[in-house]
């Protein structure tokens, strides 16, 4: 859980340049007038065994990032591999038996269960469905996930309005876990919970993946608890993936300004700290993804921007160590890096040192800046 | 000393249901300031918000049983006939809702709301409501006020949403702003603008504020003091600093174990508490904590009063472990490391 796997083990899930655009219509003929781009060429891949941390604010897309990986939703363009299969295209018949090995954990443990359901036949569902065991089994099996996820087994013919949401919660993992899957994307677990039952829950998750060497997809907005569980992190801002890093390093070394704020705006239970400290606060809201704002999708809430961030979009590149970030003024890297990074010929990243702007903003587009030193 | 603006002593509030008797508060006191923040923190269920409904009369019902007194100026708000209290309501005493996306109408335009607030309470013209609406927004930090006071509030994001329900709460200048969770539904970033906003605007209107919250991160940023709230009851009260710092009750340390913090280092194992919070019908013997709390002894089937204990005189908690006992265990217990006392 501590080492950042992206390059060694196995690749379970490659996701490439996916793109999902929600089409609005309007009129009595459903013309299509514009697109929300939910998520908009993203690329990434997640290793056998590792916990990735999807963060960014509410529509950056990361939700539909993960229904896209798990294929609940249809991407509009490029592809997701699942252990050597592409599933990007699939039809629903070919999927079936691949969704197995990929299951969910949705946020709202109130809107995610049955309520006309009994919980034996809540996790027991996918296996019937699935074909595996006679109905004896499959209770055996129920009993035994329940106490796997701390619920006790005479829970099996409980409604789950008789729960808490914590074990509420409980039961959506058992549900995910019923057919054994490799992959779980979990999106925002545990944010609606008290904090010390979050506690609680995002400790049994991660027992769980000791134990069934799961695979994590987590999304969340809480900066704490991603840190906590994550091998690898990926922001998103407004459909982009903006910076991608080792859990530890996007804390202490984040390369993104965005990423900066994000974590700037995290209130510390210190008060000594949270005086001292310097807070970002970035202004104004996350602008409409039906109409992104041109170059740098950040760049007008972003303090260091200057002409280029309006007019080329900065692509995500490599920092070293498995650090990809996208941005023309990259925080926290060496010199040595950055000249190693703009001698790639499609890059134009400089400092976001002030006196590193460009004189002449025109020239941008044609070729990287060189830096003033 | 600064002018005391409210005292609640004694505050009981009991709900008569079909299951039995919910007691949702159970002898809470404390005062608060002009120009101070109370933090109150908790988890669901703690009774938080049902005490600063109670403090509005918004909990007034032939199944609600109150005890104890809720002191405003002299006044004591819980014995307040209904037309008193509502002048008293959003006038002199006001509140923002958690959810921004379901306190405002729908079918209303902003600036009608918070108009609506402004004639209820004052003898202003419609035109000049208007005006101090526009001059609200601009306020609160929402951009163009001068258009956007005419848009519903579908047309508003989450934060500016949130904004708009800080400017009508605003809008009779109160005396007591009471927040209960202003940001829970919003993201960090939009956080952090509504927390500078509320402590600009403490400082603007001089008014106090009940910031209500399950989040200690936010409580550490803006509260002066600190009530930590558990099964409707207050378990430790006192200076920011002083919970911060020299936490003394086991709830306290449990919820400061189980933030996972970016200002440390990352540990192997959340500290969780274990179970559930207990039902309201169902309380149990003594220390309502007592099934929950790791340092549990025979004396805990006895519930300890709230009081001083340590040499901070307005440093008070719930516990029955000494103070050594409590300095020495706490760290191991906030690290979720688990070590009995007794």
């Amino acid at each position: 859980m501590t080492e950042p796997q992206s390059q060694n083990g196995n690749t379970l899930v490659q996701v490439e340049s996916l793109k999902k655009y929600f089409p609005i219509r309007k009129g009595v003929l459903s013309r299509e007038v514009a697109r929300v781009h939910a998520v908009d060429d993203v690329t990434f891949s997640v290793a056998e065994g590792e916990t990735l941390g999807l963060v960014g604010e509410s529509g950056c897309g990361k939700s539909t990032l993960g229904r896209c990986i798990v294929r609940l939703l249809e991407p509009t363009a490029g592809d997701i591999v699942f252990d050597g299969t592409s599933i990007g295209g699939l039809g629903a018949r070919k999927l079936r038996p691949l969704r197995r090995e990929m299951q969910m954990i949705f946020q709202d443990p109130y809107a995610s269960l049955n309520p006309r359901k009994r919980v034996g036949t809540i996790i027991s569902d996918p296996m019937r469905i699935h074909g595996i065991g006679d109905r004896k089994e499959r209770k055996q099996k129920v009993e035994n996930l329940l106490r796997t996820v701390g619920l006790s087994p005479e829970h099996y013919n409980r409604f789950p309005h008789e729960f808490s949401g914590g074990q509420r919660q409980r039961i959506g993992v058992a549900r995910a876990l019923a057919l054994r899957p490799k992959l779980i994307v979990a999106d925002e677990p545990v944010s609606a919970l008290d904090v010390s039952i979050q506690a609680q829950m995002v400790n049994l998750l991660e027992e769980l993946q000791d134990e069934f060497r799961l695979t994590y997809v987590f999304i969340a907005h809480d900066l704490g608890v991603v840190r906590h569980v994550s091998d690898r992190i990926a922001v998103m801002y407004l459909g982009k993936l903006v910076e991608l890093s080792p859990a530890e390093e996007l804390y202490t070394r984040p390369i993104m300004p965005y990423t900066e704020a994000l974590l700037s705006a995290v209130p510390v239970p210190d008060p000594d700290l949270a005086e001292r400290r310097e807070r970002i606060v970035l202004e104004g809201d996350v602008p409409s993804p039906i109409n992104p704002p041109s170059g740098c999708r950040f760049h007008p809430r972003c303090r260091y921007a200057t002409e280029i961030c309006s007019q080329v979009e900065p692509p995500l590149v490599d920092y070293g160590n498995g650090h990809l970030a996208a941005c023309h003024h990259p925080l926290n890297v060496d010199k040595a890096t950055l000249a190693q990074v703009q001698a790639s010929p499609a890059h134009t990243p400089e400092a976001a040192d002030p006196s590193a702007l460009p004189e002449d903003p025109g020239k941008e587009h044609a070729q990287p800046v060189p830096r003033p030193d | 000393m600064a002018e005391q603006l409210l005292e609640v002593k004694g505050l009981k509030v009991r709900f008569t249901t079909e299951d039995g008797v919910v007691r949702a508060v159970d002898d809470v006191s404390f005062e608060l300031q002009r120009g101070k923040v109370l933090g109150v923190v908790g988890e669901s269920g703690s009774g938080k918000s049902v005490t600063a409904m109670t403090i509005l009369g918004l909990t007034r019902d032939k199944n609600t049983a109150f005890e104890g007194e809720v002191a405003y100026r002299g006044e004591n708000l819980l014995a307040l006939p209904e037309a008193r209290l509502r002048e008293v309501r959003g006038n002199e005493i006001a509140m923002i809702f958690q959810d921004p996306m379901t306190s405002l109408n729908p079918v209303y335009t902003v600036g009608d709301q918070i108009v609506e607030a402004i004639v209820t309470h004052e003898q202003a013209s419609k035109q000049e409501a208007k005006r101090r609406a526009v001059e609200l927004l601009r306020q609160v930090g929402i951009p163009n006020p001068q258009q956007r006071v005419d848009d519903y509030p579908h047309q508003f994001s989450g934060g500016m949403r949130q904004r708009a329900m800080i400017a009508m709460a605003l809008s009779c200048n109160p005396d007591v702003l009471i927040a209960d969770e202003p940001t829970t539904a919003l993201d960090v970033t939009i956080q952090a603008q509504i927390l500078e906003l509320l402590d600009r605007l403490r400082a603007d209107f001089d008014s106090a504020v009940i910031l209500i919250t399950h989040d200690l991160g936010v409580v550490a940023e803006v509260a002066d003091e600190i009530v930590v709230m558990y099964a409707g009851r207050i378990v430790e009260r006192g200076a920011k600093r002083q919970v911060f710092y020299d936490p003394q009750h086991p709830y306290t340390w449990g919820l400061l174990g189980s933030i996972p913090r970016l200002d440390r280092p990352k540990p192997k194992k959340l500290h969780s508490i274990e179970g559930t919070p207990p039902s309201l019908i169902n309380l149990p013997q003594g220390c309502k904590f007592r099934p929950r709390c790791p340092h549990a002894f025979e004396k805990c089937f006895e519930e300890p009063e709230l009081r001083n204990r340590v040499e901070d005189r307005g440093h008070l908690d719930r516990c029955w472990l000494t103070v050594d006992q409590k300095r020495s265990v706490r760290e191991s217990t906030i690290a979720g490391e688990e070590r009995v006392v007794a």
